[in-house]
């Protein structure tokens, strides 16, 4: 991979410790995911991606960027990617699921932050991440206290944020300002692109990005199949790579995984035994390479089915109407669309347990698992209530970090609960 | 056909013998630092039977004995019920974990909590605190001390409570109260984890901790109502083990 020294360079990444961490990033992959069995033969174009994350990837959006387009980076589902899509941008999922320079984010950070906000900055800090390199803007939300306060400390390292305020509610006013939000980020990236998003755009924009929902939602359907015809890994790969993949390739090559997998519905292959306990994994999103709680989930024997979360159906739930009258008119809908999402930072947030139990019977799942990153007072506190609202349906409250300290005591915890959830079945 | 279960913990291996739903042999070990050798020399005088293994050892021993396993959770709601069949609640403070059960009449799970990863309030937690007290663990876990001079002991970290405890030896505090302040925390730990489970009319305290009279008679305090305590609580999970399907 050494090909890429000269761009990695460029980037500014620290090169001997770049290494390490793609070294430790290929034995992940080998270990967790080439190890599995029979994956769709439809999952190479995703292996392919994997191993090509901080190469090809950043290659091609280099090469963009010097053709003119900007990069713009997100840390949230808020985001809309259709006016990012529509200046002709580059739309990056910047999150990050692995702990890398915790130290060095220590230093504007408390100790008791989430996993994901100390690894977007270690990330940054210790230079090893190629992706906020290659973003012109970095847009942010007023979402948890977490972040907010992390942006502050982030636009001080990299100069490149932009807020938008998003609501606590969903109340007329809450609309208003979440509505005056979009027009705000629409302005500011016409004058950092120097493209005029019009009607047409947005139109061709929403296309675009629905397609790649609708693709997203196909795969979710089939895995209500029964056995599932993937892994809950390999769909969860699917749902991280979404967030920085070139979106029309990404969707045609998961419609072709997709028609692969109709095939093996039709036959009734799948990836598991046809009755192992199918999970539904909701809670905080997994930035790519968190993989470890679907990893042990189904090296327990579980069939991961679904994930209620933002690298998940909170990311391609609605998709966002295609005719616009206007250029008003299409800025409502966006804004419109991005409010049905169901996160916890939300109150009240009801939408999101009625979104659970549908998920729950539609993928006919035997048991949920929460997972709540630690320090996540959004999710960890949400749990109560959903645990509440399911009743006596199998449900397990996982807390944990990236870390791999508690790995023997969640797998104890997620063994039981199986056996749980099969003993029930009886 | 005789069963046999291995509960191999974290502090000692524990094996039962049931042969047509009766004990028939119980054996216990520390883990030491090759609980595979441990496992292997319990096992040597054994009748011949199917084993499975449960603790935080299981998959150590699974392929070495082609054995069955099964989690700490299932195999100890399946023990409480041998000792009791009316017990719908099940404590286990162990060396060093501690977790409580909520279980239907068939022994089927129906919800459990664990600790998290430290040792505060397990078995592990009071021992250290004897030791601090210069205590054996009969005279730490005695029935009759009394919080006669009121002390707090404000952490439950084991290591700043172990050094909180020296201060307060240094300032003269009675160590009958200490050690009954000790106990008072541990017991609220694991009330607090069992109240996350539901508490039902008949409880069972299991695990090695069930040996010790004064946390028992706390712990029955706060949950409001007598503990079953089986005849060997220390072994409901190698028991559970050997009994599941
Ligand atoms: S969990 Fe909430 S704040 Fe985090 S990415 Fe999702 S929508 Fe945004
Ligand atoms: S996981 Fe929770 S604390 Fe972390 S960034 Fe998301 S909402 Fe904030």
């Amino acid at each position: 991979m050494s090909n890429y020294d000269q761009m990695w360079k460029e980037l500014g990444l620290d090169l001997p410790n770049h290494e390490g961490l793609l070294k430790f990033l290929g034995e992940a992959y080998q270990g967790i995911y080439l190890t599995q069995k029979n994956r769709p033969a439809g999952m190479g174009y995703f292996d392919f991606v994997i191993s090509e994350v901080h190469g090809l990837r950043i290659k091609e959006i280099v090469d963009a960027r010097k053709a003119g387009k900007k990069g713009i980076g997100t840390f949230c589902v808020y985001v809309p990617e259709e006016l990012v899509l529509a200046a002709n941008g580059i739309y990056i999922g910047l999150c990050a699921g692995a702990e890398v320079g915790t130290p060095q984010a220590e230093q504007y950070l408390p100790r008791n932050t989430c996993a994901l906000i100390k690894a977007f900055f270690g990330f940054k800090l210790a230079n090893l991440c190629p992706y906020g390199e290659v973003t012109d803007l970095i847009v942010g939300e007023t979402t948890c206290d977490g972040k907010k306060k992390a942006y502050e400390a982030f636009n001080d390292i990299t100069g490149k944020m932009h807020i938008m305020d998003l609501p606590n509610t969903k109340s007329a006013e809450g609309r208003k300002l979440w509505r005056a939000e979009v027009a705000r980020l629409k302005d500011k990236l016409e004058e950092l692109t120097g493209v005029k998003i019009t009607p047409e755009k947005l139109a061709e924009a929403t296309k675009i990005v629905n397609d790649k929902r609708r693709a997203l939602q196909r795969l979710a359907a089939l895995r209500a199949a029964d056995p599932t015809p993937i892994s809950g890994l390999d769909a969860l790969l699917i749902n991280q790579i979404a967030f920085y993949d070139d979106p029309i390739r990404f969707t045609d090559m998961l419609n072709k995984l997709c028609d692969e997998l109709d095939g093996r519905v039709k036959e009734k292959v799948g990836v598991v035994p046809a009755g192992a306990p199918r999970v539904l994994v909701s809670g905080s999103p997994m930035a790519i390479p968190n993989w470890k709680l679907h990893h042990l989930l189904e090296t327990s024997g579980a069939a991961v089915v679904g994930e209620e979360s933002c690298v998940g159906a909170r990311n391609y739930r609605a998709l966002t109407p295609e005719k616009f009258a206007g250029l008003d008119d299409a800025l409502d809908k966006i804004a419109e669309r991005y409010l049905t999402i169901d996160c916890a930072c939300f109150t009240p947030n009801d939408e999101r347990i009625e979104n659970i139990v549908k998920m729950r019977d539609e993928l006919k799942v035997d048991g949920i698992v929460h997972y709540a990153l630690q320090f996540c007072t959004l999710y960890t506190s949400e749990s109560f209530k959903v645990a509440k609202e399911l009743k006596e349906f199998p449900f397990l409250r996982v807390e944990t970090d990236y870390t791999m300290e508690d790995a023997g005591q969640l797998k104890t915890r997620i063994e039981a609960f199986l056996e749980m959830v099969r003993n029930r079945r009886k | 056909m005789p069963h046999i279960g291995l509960d191999i913990g974290s502090r000692n291996i524990k094996l039962a013998v049931m042969e047509a739903g009766k004990i028939a042999t119980l054996k216990k070990e520390e883990s030491g630092f090759d609980p595979l050798e441990r496992c292997r020399n319990l096992l040597a005088s054994c009748p011949v039977g199917p084993i499975t293994a449960t603790g935080y050892g299981r998959h150590l021993v699974e392929k070495t004995f082609s054995c069955g396993t099964v989690s700490e959770i299932s195999a100890f709601a399946r023990g409480a019920l041998f000792f009791d069949p009316s017990v719908r609640t099940v404590i286990d403070v162990g060396g060093q974990d501690s977790k409580a059960i909520r279980v239907d009449g068939a022994g089927r799970v129906m919800a459990f909590e664990m600790n998290d990863k430290c040792a505060a309030g397990t078995g592990k937690f009071l021992e250290i605190m004897a030791r601090a007290l210069e205590m054996t663990i009969d005279e730490f876990g005695d029935r009759g001390h009394r919080n006669e001079s009121r002390v707090r002991i404000s952490s439950l970290c084991t290591v700043f409570a172990e050094s909180e405890v020296i201060s307060l030896i240094g300032r003269g505090a009675d160590r009958r109260s200490i050690a009954y302040a000790l106990h008072e925390m541990a017991a609220e730990r694991a009330s607090s984890l069992v109240s996350r489970v539901g508490v039902a009319p008949t409880v069972m305290l299991a695990g090695g901790c069930a040996r010790n009279p004064l946390f028992t008679a706390l712990l029955a305090e706060k949950l409001a109502r007598p503990l079953v305590v089986g005849e060997f609580p220390e072994f409901a999970g190698a028991i559970g083990a050997a009994l599941v399907e």
